[in-house]
């Protein structure tokens, strides 16, 4: 395996390209020269590991490339490469997601700083191979960090961030890369190209098994037995727990720093953790994640010009959850609409807004809000949509809200 | 630790200046031997033992050594797994509770 990170770097900065968001992703891994990436192909995942098959037969991506036999076996073909000290990438979605599951949760507990993009999709079933936030909802509470994109540009982008994000050694934790399947996996998008150079001088310097290796220079039991009553006691699992914890509370600083890193190197900035629209001076509020807030976007610029005090809060990093950020951006906030692209089945509301009332209850002063669904299984979210969520929003400061949630798309 | 760990060089996680509460990794080497958590051990019929060697043949650790007429087990390494017992021609091994 080569684990160098100083071929060559190949002149790519101010190219502008028409492509499409699994592209995109792929050429955000091929910046970031990955050593080791394992893959097995899923709808709406497929066409990115077949960009990141041809980069490496192409000879653009110096990579070793295993083609698994299933998702359970991707992942832990990449934990034994991350042990080795390799740089490693991997996607999936949906059922593949759902078979990767038990090595899922132990890569964050074993601090392996993996990057995995989920092209996100609908759970199944109902069946459908359209995309949904559902897949990558579910394992939200599995220590990983996600954050969300809004554009093929931002999905380049944020991939490449995502391997430094992972592997600063205040985190130490996989990363997740959620981009929306068919909107973003398969929209066609103009993008420019970061150079390779400046990607190399931003990753900078590689070590990621620096604390648990597979190395005969330096043996140790990767994950022994800890806790419980007869070994060495539950102070150990604890304290390995709660440093899980840390780390994710850390990434919170390191993702603001690296995402002004990375305007600094390249002139692309996004906001990392929450996004303020046109929130200044507005009443009330939308919030939106991923690639609805486009949509969103135009209808908040439509309402605006017919004299509604309406702004928008974009969740970009979904976990760790932005609580300051997002406590921030509610500060001059009357009323609050939450759209999800996904479900919270035990709460009957989407889980952004589940989570979202966290937030609400320690602003110390009510804010009525309301739970709004859309977008399921590949559905259209439009500027009409998203005009309907802003009307009933407006409502909830002078009308109670509903404890149902608002379900865009039941008559489309 | 045993003499048999010697040859290994120990990390330990403070010298390496690791935080202790990344991933839990075990860097000092159990000397603790399978036959440590035996809970059954082989005792051989001395009269029986024909010296066939089929327990020699299928023991998984190889703790069986041979005596002047008969065969034995080193107990440091022996499981007590018990498979020796079951594929004995002579039915000349038995597995003894450790705890009588």
């Amino acid at each position: 395996m080569n684990t160098s990170t100083t071929g060559s770097p190949t002149r790519t900065r101010g190219r502008i390209m028409l492509c499409e968001g699994n592209e995109a992703a792929a050429l955000g891994v091929a910046l970031a020269r990955p050593d080791m990436v394992a893959v097995y192909p899923i709808t709406p995942q497929s066409s990115l590991v077949e960009h990141l098959a041809k980069l490496i037969a192409d000879g653009r991506m110096d990579a070793d490339i295993v083609d698994a036999e299933g998702e359970h076996s991707v992942l832990s073909i990449l934990q034994g490469a991350a042990l080795a000290g390799a740089r490693t990438y991997t996607a999936t979605c949906g059922p593949g997601l759902a078979f990767m599951f038990e090595p899922f949760f132990r890569t964050p507990g074993m601090r392996l700083p993996l990057v995995m993009t989920i092209v996100t999709r609908d759970g199944i079933t109902p069946q459908s191979v359209w995309g949904g936030h559902q897949d990558a909802m579910t394992v939200r509470e599995t220590g990983w960090i996600q954050m969300y994109c809004e554009t093929v540009q931002e999905v380049l982008d944020t991939t490449v961030m995502a391997f430094k994000l992972a592997e600063h050694h205040d985190v130490m934790l996989p990363v997740n890369v959620c981009l929306d399947g068919n909107y973003l996996s398969y929209g066609a998008a103009r993008i420019e190209m970061p150079e390779q150079a400046d990607v190399d001088a931003f990753l900078g310097h590689k070590d990621v098994n620096w604390h648990v290796a597979l190395d005969p220079s330096r043996p140790m039991a990767v994950d022994p037995l800890t806790g419980g009553s007869g070994g060495v006691g539950p102070e150990t699992f604890v304290r390995y727990r709660r440093g899980q914890c840390r780390g994710m509370q850390n990434a919170l600083q390191v993702i603001e720093d690296i995402h002004a890193d990375w305007a600094a190197r390249t002139g692309h900035r996004f906001a990392p953790l929450v996004e303020e629209y046109r929130l200044d001076d507005a009443d009330y509020a939308i919030m939106t994640l991923g690639s609805m807030t486009g949509a969103a976007k135009d209808a908040i610029d439509e309402a605006r010009e017919a004299g509604e005090p309406v702004g928008l809060i974009k969740i970009k990093t979904f976990s760790p959850f932005p609580v300051a950020a997002l406590k921030h951006a509610l500060r001059k906030v009357r009323a609050l609409g939450v759209v999800d692209r996904s479900v919270a089945f035990r709460w009957n509301c989407g889980p952004m807004f589940q989570e979202t009332l966290g937030v609400l209850y320690r602003l110390g002063r009510h804010v009525p809000a309301q739970s709004f669904i859309g977008g399921l299984a590949g559905a259209d979210l439009t500027t009409d949509h998203f005009h309907r969520v802003i009307a009933d929003t407006r409502a909830l400061m002078t009308r109670p809200a509903c404890d149902e949630p608002v379900w865009l798309n039941a008559k489309d | 630790m045993s003499a048999r760990h010697h040859r290994y060089p120990v990390l330990t996680l403070k010298q390496s200046n690791v935080p202790d509460d990344l991933c839990p990794v075990a860097t000092d080497l159990s000397p603790m031997l399978p036959g440590d958590w035996r809970s059954y051990r082989p005792v051989v019929d001395r009269d029986k033992c024909v010296k066939c060697a089929v327990c020699w043949l299928y023991c998984p650790v190889q703790c069986v050594e041979e005596r002047a007429a008969w065969f034995d087990f080193n107990l440091n390494t022996c499981k007590g797994c018990g498979i020796c017992a079951h594929e004995c021609p002579q039915r000349a091994i038995s597995m003894i509770p450790e705890a009588q």
